[in-house]
């Protein structure tokens, strides 16, 4: 029986980015969160995939506590992170960790790696010998001790990448949010990270919300796989149901642009929908369906009504109106 | 195919002279570009890609960049030995390049069409003088090929009012107005989303197919490659270590790097990945003796340490340098 760790309800976050009109002043507001619910389970590791501009980023900081959501409610095992007035709990804090797209720009250039990876352990006082702490933190993500005196810019790319997440374990999380952790590597240190991120999930029983653009990878890493769009999450299903079986129109649009390396993965991609048009900007969020300017089997009722999730198949849920028979909010 | 040499690098070394010593980045890179190919140019970071092509336009900055040795020759004349008002001609008609990033290539102080037109003026050179009304008649069309409507407003608009997909799109039509021979596109889709990186390629593949323009694709991506590439060279530290045709090179990889790289992609049908190539990319101030490959090598020999290896030619367009195919090439000359 698994639990579900962490759960999304409803969860919005909206920004205002400014005002139109002399007299009656009206906020222009992007939604870059729009109401998506998902549950994350023990142990597992879920996906998350979106073009730029999506929000996924913006669901993993709201998630992290970064942001305050706008609407809607984040619950881990179970409670609110929200009770009482809207500060997380130390606890909390501790056990839901983040490591960042760019680890070029979120490790300090003036801190060495001992003093990065101690940083959470002093905000949280922690008790012991902190260097026995750190190596042993470095040596869990396979660097070598003597890294301890080296700054960011001495390391690569890859080995930067795996000091944030020495960092984001330091505190014994049980929830680590991967923001598109390896994609300003090359793929062969891609691939190394990776393996280790899987070793790491299995030693350590972690839970991973794994965000990424890149849909080969996300085949290989996540047991489930969500799909958003402007603010909006499209399609969710187990990853193997998903990729074998795509519903939503932009799942298969997607689908049918990755680059793949061999005939059999080519087999895969849905054929008959091509790529055309762009994602619109969330200030202008197109009416009903988001999606529907792009959409190859746009019906009328897609850009008057919102559609609603459903569920097609067991764990496998679609917002698509051809899908649903035209049913709206 | 018509075998016509358009671009041909023979044995090219780059080294750049910098405070700790001389960084040897490409070390005899041999390089050819047939009339109307698409050729695919893969490696990871700081493999030597973009040197190489950046040698080819002159737009290496000497010092530090200094070629100690190879040609480069363009329809048969030497790029290297040309005078100023040659290259500018070959730069202007002749070649074009595409860069990554479409925000960095676009200037941000002129609308697209000041640019476009100007693109469109110096790629005519040959041709007789156009009036100002022919340069912004060709800048229309340039538009209208890469699938941009509302070309009127688009000439009018500054890079920044476009988005990322529409930006490269008029990178293109700058890359192919007028008639170009040669388009050199660095990681044309790298910095966008994949759907749009999709439409790009396609675009791409359809102009350069009309107009039978050769194109070298750098990237990457293995997958971009194969999607859009005739033959691919892949390169490693500043060496080019195979080079064969699409189908071939993907359904069988030859040289050790080339097959760790194919393992470390992720695939859509699942499985997970294999564990990459261990080490990094060597460091250019002092690199490894023979193959520069062979500290990486889970199958590297006595000799890799101190010879480098040639090409040796293991079917009629697949060449691999590596000994591992050393006596492959003398069964063939045998048989």
């Amino acid at each position: 029986m698994t639990t579900d760790l962490l759960t999304l309800t409803e969860l919005k976050k909206h920004f205002i980015i400014g005002h139109t009109g002399i007299v009656r002043r009206k906020p222009i507001t992007v939604k870059a969160v729009d109401g998506i619910s998902f549950s994350v389970q023990e142990g597992e590791t879920f996906g998350l995939v979106g073009e730029s501009g999506s929000g996924k980023s913006t669901v993993a900081y709201t998630v992290v506590g970064m942001y305050q959501p706008t609407d809607g409610d984040i619950a881990f095992r179970g409670q609110s992170l929200f009770e009482g007035g809207g500060k997380r709990s130390a606890v909390a804090k501790k056990e839901i960790q983040i490591v960042f797209q760019d680890p070029g720009s979120s490790l300090n250039p003036r801190r060495t790696v001992k003093q990065i990876v101690e940083l959470p352990l002093r905000i949280h006082r922690s008790d012991g010998d902190l260097l026995s702490r750190v190596i042993e933190l470095l040596e869990m993500v396979e660097l070598p001790p003597e890294y301890i005196h080296k700054y960011p810019q001495m390391l690569g790319g890859g080995e930067k990448q795996m000091v944030a997440m020495a960092r984001a374990l330091a505190t014994n999380p049980s929830f680590v949010i991967l923001d598109e952790p390896t994609s300003a590597l090359d793929v062969s240190i891609q691939a190394k990270i990776i393996n280790l991120l899987i070793r790491l999930q299995e030693e350590f029983h972690l839970s991973y919300l794994f965000i990424t653009h890149d849909l080969s990878l996300m085949r290989n890493v996540a047991s489930r796989v969500a799909i958003m769009y402007l603010g909006k999450i499209c399609e969710i299903a187990e990853a193997a149901e998903f990729f074998r079986n795509p519903y939503h129109p932009y799942t298969q649009m997607l689908l049918s642009s990755i680059p793949v390396v061999s005939a059999a993965e080519e087999a895969l991609k849905p054929k008959k929908v091509t790529s055309r048009g762009e994602i619109p900007s969330p200030v202008n969020v197109p009416s009903g369906c988001s999606f529907h300017p792009r959409c190859p089997e746009k019906k009328d009722v897609c850009s008057q009504v919102d559609p609603v999730m459903v569920e097609v198949e067991p764990g496998h849920y679609v917002r698509c109106h051809p899908i649903s028979g035209g049913q709206g909010e | 195919m018509a075998k016509d040499l358009l671009l041909d690098i023979k044995d090219l070394f780059i080294h750049f002279d910098v405070f700790g010593g001389t960084l040897k980045v490409l070390d005899g890179v041999n390089f050819a570009v047939y009339s109307g190919e698409k050729v695919g140019l893969v490696g990871e970071t700081g493999c030597g890609k973009t040197t190489t092509m950046k040698a080819v336009l002159r737009v290496l900055p000497m010092p530090p960049a200094r070629i100690p040795g190879g040609e480069i020759y363009f329809k048969g004349r030497d790029i290297l030995k040309m005078s100023a008002r040659e290259l500018g001609q070959v730069r202007g008609a002749g070649i074009s390049m595409v860069f990554q990033d479409p925000t960095a290539a676009l200037n941000p102080v002129f609308t697209t069409g000041q640019q476009l037109e100007a693109a469109v003026k110096y790629s005519s050179a040959g041709d007789k003088r156009l009036s100002r009304k022919e340069i912004r008649q060709r800048a229309m069309a340039a538009l209208k090929e890469v699938a941009l409507p509302d070309a009127e407003r688009l000439l009018k608009n500054y890079p920044f009012q476009l988005s990322g997909g529409m930006r490269q799109r008029v990178c293109i039509a700058m890359a192919l107005a007028g008639s170009r021979e040669l388009i050199i596109a660095d990681e044309p889709g790298t910095s966008l989303d994949v759907s749009i990186q999709d439409q790009i390629l396609r675009l791409l593949r359809k102009l350069v197919e009309e107009k039978n323009t050769s194109i070298i694709l750098i990237t990457h991506t293995l997958g971009v490659v194969r999607e859009l590439a005739d033959r691919v060279y892949v390169m490693y530290a500043g060496n080019m270590v195979e080079v064969a045709p699409t189908d071939e090179l993907f359904s069988q990889p030859l040289h050790p790097y080339t097959v760790g790289l194919m393992k470390a992609v992720p695939k859509l049908t699942g499985g997970g990945i294999a564990d990459g190539i261990p080490g990094r990319i060597p460091d250019y101030l002092d690199p490894p003796p023979g193959c520069r490959f062979h500290p990486r090598c889970d199958r590297a020999m006595e000799v890799c340490r101190r010879e480098k290896p040639r090409f040796y030619q293991v079917s009629e367009d697949h060449d691999v340098a590596c000994f591992l195919y050393s006596d492959k090439e003398t069964a063939r000359q045998r048989a």
